[in-house]
Order: C-alpha cells, then sequence, then structure tokens
C-alpha cells in the first residue's frame, strides 16, 4: 500500500493536449475518483499512473519511488479494464495465475492467492470456466480477482462497470465497497458517472479538457462546488442554472431576472457581486407551493416524470429549461403554472467570464 | 420446422440438390472407374454396376497397386508431403510472426513496408521463374526440397501474412495493456497470448497454403527440374497422362489418389476452412 503522488503531469499527443498540469496526492489506502465527461483526460492519466502512456512532463510517485520510467510490471500495481481484458484461451484459473505464473511464484503459493481471491469474489466454481462461459459480472469478478491476487500497493479501474447492466451495475458498486474496507489498498477509479463517483469514492476529483475542476470529498462537491462546471456534473436531474443581475439593497443581495426576485439572507449577501452573474438552484432545493411572489419562480409545465421517490417536473421559465425535484405525490398539470419556493441557503452564484463560485 | 417454411425452402433445396448432383455425379464415375478393370471400362459404362453392385467380381484393387507401385505414385505422393507440410509450416510460421509486428509493434516504415508487402500479391509468379532460376543454379537449389520450400514460402507470405495480420489486428487492445501489467515481454505475449487466440487463423490460413502447395504443377515443374525422384503428384500424373493417357483405369486411380489427403484434410478441418473465407469479420 503506498500513496501515489502526481505532480505537474502533462501528457499531449502532437498538438492535443489530453493532461494538462495536473498535481494530486492520493493518500494511501484511499478511495479515489477521477469523473468527469468523455475526454476530460481521466483514462489518460489513470494509464499513466499504470505505465501503459509515457508522461510528456511531470513525476509521477508511487510511495517514494518515482516511477516515470519504470515499466508496468514493476510498479507493483494492478488494473480493471472496462472490458475486463480477460484471456479467452485461458481458464479462470490461469487468468487469474498468469501475471503470478510469470514472476515465478511458486505452484503452492499460487493456489493459496487464487483461492483467496476467488472465495471472497464468490467465483470458486468457474475456476475451470472460460471466460466465454461467464456472464458479465462473473467476469468482471475475475478481472477484480485477477488483480487482487496481485497483491499490489495500489488499484487501478477504468470504468470496470460501464458494460453492465443497471442493476449488476449497482451490486457490483456495493461489493467494490465491501472490497475496499477489507482490502484497504490505494485505489484509483475512473468513471464518468457522477453517481459511482459519489457513493464510492473517498475523494473525487472532477476533470474537464484535462484539467481537475476540483479535488475533494464527495459531499464538498454537491454542497460547494468550485466552478459551473462541478455544479452542473455533480448531482442529478443537474442544476438549473438562471442568468441573473445582482444588486444590493439596504444591505441584502438581490437577485433578479425573468420571472424572479430572490433577496438573500443577511448570512449570505455580498456587496461585491459583478451586474451580470449565473444562478445555480438544484433541482432539490425547489419545493412548493410558495405563497408568496418573491423568493419563488414560476414555471409553465411541460414535462412531468414520476420517480416513485420524487417527481420531476419539467418546466419554462421565461426561455429557460428548469428542472425541479419534487414530492411524489404532489400533483402536477401539463401546461399548468406551478410556484415554486427556492431555498436561499443552498443557491449558488456564478461568475458567467470565470465560471468561478462567487457564493 | 413447420410445413410452410418447409414448403418455402424446397426450391432452395432442389437446386442445391441439382448443383451438387451436377457436381458428384462424374467424380462418382470416375471413383467407380478407378475400381473397374480395363475391360470392363472399355466394355461398358460406368452407370452399369449399379444393378450388380453387390454381386461381386466386378472391383478390384489393381488399379491403384498399379499406380502406386507400377507407376510410382507412392513415392510422389510422400515427395508431395515432403514438399506441402514444410513449406506451409515455414510459411505460416514466418508469417505469424510478421503479422504480429505489423499490427501490434511501431516502428518506422511499418505503413509502407506492409504496403509493398501486401502489393506483391500482384506480381505473377510466372515473372519471378526467369530472374530466379539462374540465382537458383548458382545456389545449387534447383531440384531440392529446400528451394522449392523456399519458393512457396515466398510466393505464399504476402497473402498469408495479409490474412493473419488482419486477425491479429482485430485482438483487442486490452488485451496486450493487461499482458504488460502482468509482465509478459512482447515475446511472451506474441507466445502465451496471440498465438493461442490466433489458432484459428493459423489454422485456415495452414490450409488455403497447404491446399495450393498440394495441387501445384508449375512451381514444381520450374524449381524441380522434372526429376523424377522429387517429383510431387501433380507433376507425376500430368507425365501419366503424357505416356498412358488411354488407360482410363490408370488416371482415375490416380486422380483419387492426388484427391485423398486434400479430402481428408477439408473434411476433418472443415469449421477452420469456413472462418478463414470469413477472415475479415472473425475477431479473437
Amino acid at each position: 500500500m503506498a500513496e501515489v503522488t502526481l505532480t505537474s503531469i502533462t501528457k499531449r499527443f502532437g498538438d492535443f493536449t489530453a493532461v494538462s498540469d495536473l498535481t494530486m496526492e492520493i493518500e494511501d489506502g484511499k478511495f479515489t475518483v477521477l469523473v468527469g465527461p468523455s475526454g476530460c483526460g481521466k483514462t489518460t492519466t489513470l494509464r499513466m499512473v499504470a505505465g501503459l502512456e509515457e508522461i510528456t512532463e511531470g513525476e509521477i510517485k508511487i510511495g517514494e519511488r518515482v516511477v516515470n520510467r519504470v515499466p508496468p510490471k514493476d510498479r507493483d500495481i494492478a488494473m480493471v479494464f472496462q472490458n475486463y481484458a480477460l484471456y479467452p484461451h485461458m481458464d479462470v484459473y490461469n487468468n487469474m495465475a498468469f501475471g503470478l505464473k510469470l514472476r515465478k511464484t511458486p505452484k503452492a503459493q499460487i493456489k493459496e492467492r487464487v483461492h483467496e481471491a476467488a472465495d471472497l469474489l464468490g467465483i470458486t466454481d468457474k475456476l475451470k470456466s472460460k471466460p466465454r462461459e461467464l456472464s458479465g459480472g462473473q467476469r468482471q469478478r475475475v478481472a477484480v480477482g485477477r488483480a487482487i491476487v496481485r497483491n499490489p500497493k495500489v488499484f487501478l479501474f477504468d470504468e470496470p462497470l460501464s458494460n453492465l447492466d443497471a442493476k449488476l451495475r449497482v451490486q457490483m458498486r456495493t461489493e467494490l465497497e465491501q472490497l475496499h474496507h477489507k482490502l484497504q489498498t490505494t485505489t484509483i477509479y475512473v468513471t464518468h458517472d457522477q453517481v459511482e463517483a459519489m457513493t464510492l469514492g473517498d475523494r473525487i476529483a472532477v476533470m474537464k479538457d484535462g484539467v481537475v475542476q476540483q479535488y475533494a470529498q464527495p459531499q464538498e462537491t454537491y454542497d460547494h462546488p468550485s466552478n459551473q462546471f462541478v455544479a452542473g456534473f455533480i448531482g442529478s436531474p443537474a442544476m438549473n442554472f438562471l442568468p441573473a443581475q445582482a444588486a444590493s439593497e439596504n444591505g441584502r443581495t438581490v437577485l433578479s431576472g425573468a420571472g424572479f426576485r430572490f433577496v438573500l439572507p443577511e448570512g449570505r449577501s455580498r456587496n461585491a457581486l459583478p451586474e451580470n452573474v449565473v444562478l445555480g438552484v438544484r433541482p432539490e432545493d425547489l419545493d412548493g407551493p410558495s405563497p408568496d411572489a418573491e423568493n419563488a419562480l414560476t414555471l409553465t409545465v411541460s414535462v412531468t416524470e414520476q420517480l416513485g421517490h420524487s417527481l420531476l417536473v419539467y418546466g419554462y421559465l421565461d426561455e429557460t429549461q428548469v428542472v425541479a425535484s419534487l414530492d411524489p405525490h404532489r400533483r402536477v398539470e401539463i401546461d399548468s403554472a406551478v410556484h415554486l419556493k427556492v431555498n436561499l441557503n443552498t443557491l449558488h452564484v456564478f461568475d458567467p467570464e470565470s465560471q468561478e463560485t462567487l457564493l | 420446422m413447420n410445413p410452410r417454411k418447409l414448403i418455402a425452402k424446397t426450391p432452395l433445396h432442389l437446386t442445391i440438390l441439382v448443383f451438387a448432383a451436377i457436381w458428384i455425379i462424374p467424380t462418382l464415375g470416375l471413383l467407380i472407374t478407378s475400381f473397374r478393370d480395363p475391360a470392363n471400362i472399355a466394355g461398358s459404362g460406368w452407370w452399369t454396376v449399379f444393378p450388380k453392385l453387390f454381386s461381386g467380381g466386378q472391383f478390384s484393387l489393381e488399379n491403384y497397386i498399379g499406380v502406386l507401385r507400377g507407376e510410382g505414385l507412392a513415392r510422389s505422393f510422400l515427395n508431395s508431403l515432403f514438399i506441402s507440410v514444410p513449406a506451409t509450416a515455414i510459411s505460416t510460421f514466418i508469417a505469424s510472426f510478421a503479422a504480429f509486428g505489423f499490427a501490434w509493434m511501431r516502428f518506422n516504415g511499418r505503413k509502407i513496408l506492409f504496403m509493398l508487402l501486401v502489393g506483391l500479391m500482384v506480381i505473377p509468379l510466372q515473372m519471378t521463374f526467369i530472374p530466379i532460376l539462374p540465382i537458383y543454379s548458382k545456389l545449387k537449389l534447383a531440384g531440392t526440397f529446400p528451394g522449392i520450400w523456399l519458393a512457396h514460402t515466398a510466393y505464399g507470405l504476402p497473402l498469408t501474412t495479409y490474412l493473419v495480420h488482419n486477425f491479429m489486428a482485430g485482438i483487442p487492445k486490452d488485451l496486450f495493456d493487461s499482458a504488460s501489467i502482468d509482465g509478459a515481454s512482447p515475446l511472451m505475449t506474441f507466445w502465451r497470448i496471440v498465438i493461442p487466440i490466433s489458432v484459428p487463423a493459423l489454422a485456415s490460413v495452414f490450409i488455403f497454403q497447404f491446399l495450393w502447395i498440394w495441387n501445384d504443377l508449375l512451381v514444381a515443374l520450374v524449381y524441380l527440374s522434372a526429376r523424377p525422384n522429387v517429383a510431387p503428384l501433380t507433376v507425376s500424373i500430368a507425365n501419366l497422362v503424357t505416356n498412358r493417357g488411354q488407360d482410363w483405369e490408370l488416371l482415375t486411380a490416380a486422380a483419387f489418389v492426388s484427391m485423398a489427403l486434400p479430402l481428408v484434410v477439408f473434411f476433418s478441418l472443415q469449421r477452420y476452412f469456413v472462418r478463414g473465407i470469413l477472415a475479415g469479420s472473425v475477431k479473437g
């Protein structure tokens, strides 16, 4: 087990910069998730830690050792791939034993480690089967098992659950959590799914265009996103963004826009807000009904989606589409107008140019 | 299958039966003739055997014994084997390494080299005889087995490498990453992962090559200088036609001697053959 330190990591493919000046410390034993949309550089970063991609600039350390020039097999890491990457001509036992055999590990020890991992993952009865005879979930378990037998310092996961159906994904997620709890190995996990990131990560790094936007505990990225991108990426359904004007009245900040006017409580009022801002309100922070016109939104409903635990209401505030997540027993008619109360303590304000969070 | 589907498929089945019949009937005729003695062959058509099929006395192995011993076809059979198997093996062996290199290794000029290699398929092999024979004479390769192995390997490599390359290129990259992390060197990866996975492609390429070399007459004639002790079946049978052209009993027996092995190879390895035809669409 070891910490992983990335210092000013840059990866360029010709003219294209995939990862830009990334600095991050991944603590020993922690589960760190790299999350972001496709093409944000998360997989490239993972592959650089694995040694499958060369580092253009910067330094990677595993423990105390600089591993820039160390080949993957000597970095003491193990990787689980999105498509499992199982050797199709070998049975499960040999798939898991392959790495150990190459290292000339004694047969008895190989047997012990493989059986231990297989028991942990519940695939002992499949040891003689070939990958093509297994289901997706079982294959993924074999891939994880192959990583476990190596007893590495760092586990690397590259979107391992993306190929599984929704239900299986949830199940495997909890299994991975339990596994991590048991093994306590430093883990770096890449995904584009923010739910996976939030549930699995001790810390998450939200990435966009090769740059880390925020590196913090999951709840922190939800409550205090560092910029508009993180605010819109974390949380489902995504945060609503409304253009607004900020002004100061009687020491209180007033945010007004098409169809709304919010007067912020004293604790949240700021003097130094620019005139034009972007307001961010999460769907779950829209409630209702609201009796007064102030601190409320009126939506013209276009679509409703009943989820069982909540009712999603899509509506229009002037030209902007807004989503609200309401109590499931609320009755909402299409084309009707709903008044929704806005939680002024949790709304965010962003600078439209820099996208930074102002409030 | 429900009755309606069966009826709908009848025209298709009939057509297939007709085509099959057109192919099989002449071959059947040859087969029967090869078991009859010369007098019967001259006297009556082969189809006349059917009414008296089980009464005996019609068939004998004389013709086969005649061609194998008398005309030396047994020797030629072994020569064919001794030419085809090593040539195919060498060719497939080299092609697998080359294909792996072209598919998965990075080096300068890779694309151009590959295009050149595949482009060699365009050259008609007849054009290579005149330049190569003098070189062969100087190197004392003419009329030797290694000489013809070399020739067949060279002629076969472009297509063989191309086909195997297409298969290997389809192997998912993840497998190589995984092997790299597991600690396999490129050679280890090649032997323990790529080759086992590529067996279907290699097998079908082996079959194609083998059948082509087994049936080849021209290259054997040119490079083996028609020396009788090294002549393969194709050359021997060609000579037989020239010398004993009226002895149908011998010719038909000889034809089946030469057909026997390819038929066995084809029927036993059929599924690889079919897969090979679909070479582009097959993935590991």
